[in-house]
């Protein structure tokens, strides 16, 4: 138990506290199994849904600890403040901790350790003394090492050299990043919102239904000018995309093209092609068959606007348009339900079923009607969204991945050259080393020797 | 001749290797190593050759794509890709025991896709007609195929290790305990990075296509699952000197959490069903 224990201030405590690693392992492990909660409990959805799939006490349970939209909630989003904190406070008091290790004034060379291992290069040189090999070496090693020193041995000098400590820091950018991309999450959070809009082909919407349920104004009005389905043979769907304008105060100030995977991004918004749908037809086109002249006449019409029957015998009006209409507990699908008044005749209901074009015989009345619907009319639906956090968030992306490289595949290489006096001639051999047992590319090595070679090589 | 008749064929190649990889430790023989290597080898390069073919074949019918957009397509360019990264090891390390345990996984990959997956070339629904495709799926694949090879070496460490005479009987032919660890920690950091770059590739994708880089889908969510055991495997390994045992141990659990990832979330609804 160490003395100094109970004189720790709050500060040094509260310091030790978000340093620790049993910090970390503990949020990750709480965002790890709260995470599989969120995918095994629908989120988002309706309360009607979720009282019927838990029951009333786990429902009131779920509800109250906000897992049902459990990713935005508070405490998910202090879990990952919490998160930032540690990492960030963490690499600080490591890093304050090993930076004189990491980047010592007077760097550690052994020649032991060095003559170890093979020399990864060796030649001679005739005719130049040790000094005159040194002073010939020396600007190629200063140009590509980042710390050299020369030192005297029995047989002559050796000259030591290293670079590449900074890698040692590419773990601290694996771990910005990181903090990077939270905090980018928790600016997006905070900060942007995304919301749907379904627009009839033709109309315009000025206002944004968000997920939460409320709604916020655009500042503009987004109107769908045309809406285009293409479908492969088998009826798949291909390629749809919508032709927009912007119109701000009555005039269009920008016309673009919408499709999926290509947004149209606008003052900080954008606008994606996100579904479609189709839409109850508004126009037909009904077919009177006279049951007693046997002459037949058909007439368009829209929904909800009476069409006048021939010789002025009274009005039909097409009311409604159902998807599925139920009738004596059958199911007739798509149908039009209608309303026949006749002059001096109570108005009669009259039931127009698209997939069955003799319906209305069984009704036996004056005129067997039947109904074709116009042309199909969709609504496009774009999916909106205003999200600051991204740009952070995709340095976070690079960070992480330059980082891993520099952590994984990079580290401090330690040069050695040997020149020994060898009865008037120079003896060069070259070793290196690499921290954590790495291995330092051939090619590298390769190099070294050719350019020293150049400067002074074989005679 | 076309993609599917040669996929037929390479799924009965790998098997073929399979067979020959196992004589070759039972029998301490070389010849069916050698055979075994072949094989594979043939059945690798059979599957990479099928695989662009399919891809000129979706051309012409009209809807060309990279065949990375199903199950189908993606299990059999994750045999292809794993069959390559054993190969690589192989021709590295020298050791042919290995192939025990790795060829069978490309075997049954083909062999559970011929039979249970949709071989037809579908066009691509809109969400998917984009660039991003290759990409993501590209690197997702390889590190789903890496910490596939990094789950055999672990079960082999098991087995190697199982009983304190490391030589006795089948044991011999295995490499050493520590040249396992070594392997398996390659073949982690060598996933995690490219798992990384998945990760990313899609995320940009998403917020490309949908507004949002992440949404919490069941994939989404349990890819970062599983990215955030490996993270672990090397913490462990680098902060506390986890090794031998007990990385194998989590090598094998982060692998169940990639096939949860992988066919596990088809299972629950979202954006990401291959339905």
């Amino acid at each position: 138990m160490n003395i100094d224990e109970k004189k720790d201030s709050l500060t040094t405590k509260a310091w030790k506290f978000f340093a620790s690693v049993k910090l970390s392992v503990f949020v990750l492990l709480s965002l790890a199994v709260t995470s599989i909660m969120g995918t095994v409990v629908p989120q988002n959805g309706d309360p009607e849904m979720y009282r019927r799939i838990y029951g009333h006490a786990v429902f009131s349970f779920l509800n109250a600890i906000d897992a049902f939209d459990m990713y935005h909630c508070w405490w998910f989003r202090a879990l990952i403040l919490l998160l930032i904190v540690n990492i960030i406070i963490c690499s600080i008091d490591r890093l304050s901790s090993t930076w004189r290790i990491i980047f010592p004034k007077r760097p550690v060379f052994h020649l032991s350790r060095f003559k170890k291992t093979k020399p990864k290069a060796a030649w001679h040189i005739d005719g130049l003394s040790v000094a005159d090999v040194r002073d010939a070496f020396l600007p190629e090693i200063k140009k590509r090492y980042a710390y050299f020193r020369v030192e005297p041995i029995d047989s002559g000098m050796v000259i030591f050299s290293e670079k590449g400590r900074w890698t040692r820091l590419g773990v601290y950018a694996v771990h910005l990043s990181v903090v990077l991309m939270l905090i980018g999450a928790l600016i997006g959070s905070w900060f942007g919102f995304e919301g749907m809009v379904n627009i009839p082909e033709g109309s315009s919407v000025s206002v944004l239904q968000l997920k939460d349920g409320t709604t916020k104004p655009l500042g503009f009005e987004l109107k769908c000018d045309k809406f285009t389905l293409t479908r492969y043979d088998s009826g798949r769907p291909k390629d749809y995309r919508s032709s927009v304008s912007i119109i701000k105060s009555g005039k269009a100030v920008l016309q673009a093209n919408i499709r999926v995977n290509d947004p149209l991004n606008y003052q900080g918004l954008r606008i994606f092609q996100a579904s479609y749908g189709k839409l109850p037809p508004k126009r037909f086109t009904v077919y009177f068959e006279d049951n007693v002249s046997g002459l037949s006449f058909e007439k368009q019409g829209e929904l909800g606007e009476p069409v006048a029957l021939p010789a002025d015998k009274g009005r039909f009006i097409v009311e409604k348009y159902l998807d599925q209409t139920p009738f004596h507990g059958h199911n007739l699908g798509p149908a039009f339900l209608c309303r026949l008044e006749k002059k001096g005749a109570e108005p009669e209901m009259v039931i127009l079923p698209l997939s069955f074009s003799t319906f209305d015989k069984m009704r036996g009345g004056e005129y067997t009607i039947s109904i074709k619907p116009g042309e199909s009319r969709y609504y496009t639906g774009f999916q909106i969204t205003h999200d600051p956090g991204v740009p952070v968030v995709y340095a976070g992306f690079i960070l992480m991945i330059i980082g891993c490289y520099v952590t994984f595949f990079m580290a401090r290489q330690k040069v050695c050259i040997e020149l020994a006096d060898n009865k008037g001639r120079v003896e060069v051999a070259l070793y290196a080393l690499a921290a954590k047992n790495r291995v330092i590319p051939k090619t590298v090595i390769n190099r070294l020797a050719r350019r020293l070679k150049a400067r002074a090589g074989m005679k | 001749m076309n993609s599917s008749l040669i996929f037929s064929i390479v799924t009965f190649v790998y098997g073929f290797s399979v067979i020959f990889y196992v004589s070759a430790w039972v029998f301490k023989k070389k010849l069916p190593a050698r055979l075994a290597t072949i094989l594979l080898i043939a059945a690798a390069t059979g599957n990479a050759t099928a695989i662009l073919l399919r891809w000129y074949e979706s051309y012409q019918l009209g809807y060309g794509h990279a065949p990375l957009s199903n199950l189908y397509e993606s299990l059999v360019f994750f045999s292809f890709v794993f069959s390559a990264i054993y190969l690589f090891i192989e021709f590295r390390y020298k050791v042919h025991t290995m192939g025990v345990i790795a060829s069978p996984i490309p075997f049954l990959a083909m062999a559970y896709a011929s039979l249970q997956a949709d071989s037809q070339i579908e066009p691509l629904i809109p969400a998917l007609q984009s660039n991003w495709l290759i990409a993501h799926v590209l690197t997702c694949f390889l590190g789903y195929a890496a910490f596939a090879v990094a789950f055999g070496i672990s079960l082999l460490y098991f087995f190697k290790a199982s009983n304190n005479d490391k030589d006795s009987g089948l044991r011999r032919l295995v490499p050493d305990t520590e040249v396992l660890d070594d392997l398996t920690h390659r073949m982690v950091t060598f996933g995690f990075l490219f798992l990384s770059v998945g990760i990313f590739t899609g995320s940009i994708w998403a917020n490309q296509a949908w507004g949002n880089y992440w949404s919490w889908d069941p994939k989404e969510t349990w890819s970062l699952i599983t990215w955030l055991i490996y993270a672990a495997i090397l913490h462990a390994r680098f902060m506390r000197g986890w090794g031998g045992k007990r990385i194998a141990v989590l090598s094998v659990i982060g692998f169940m959490a990639v096939l949860f990832t992988y066919f596990g979330v088809n299972l629950l609804p979202g954006l990401h069903s291959y339905q």
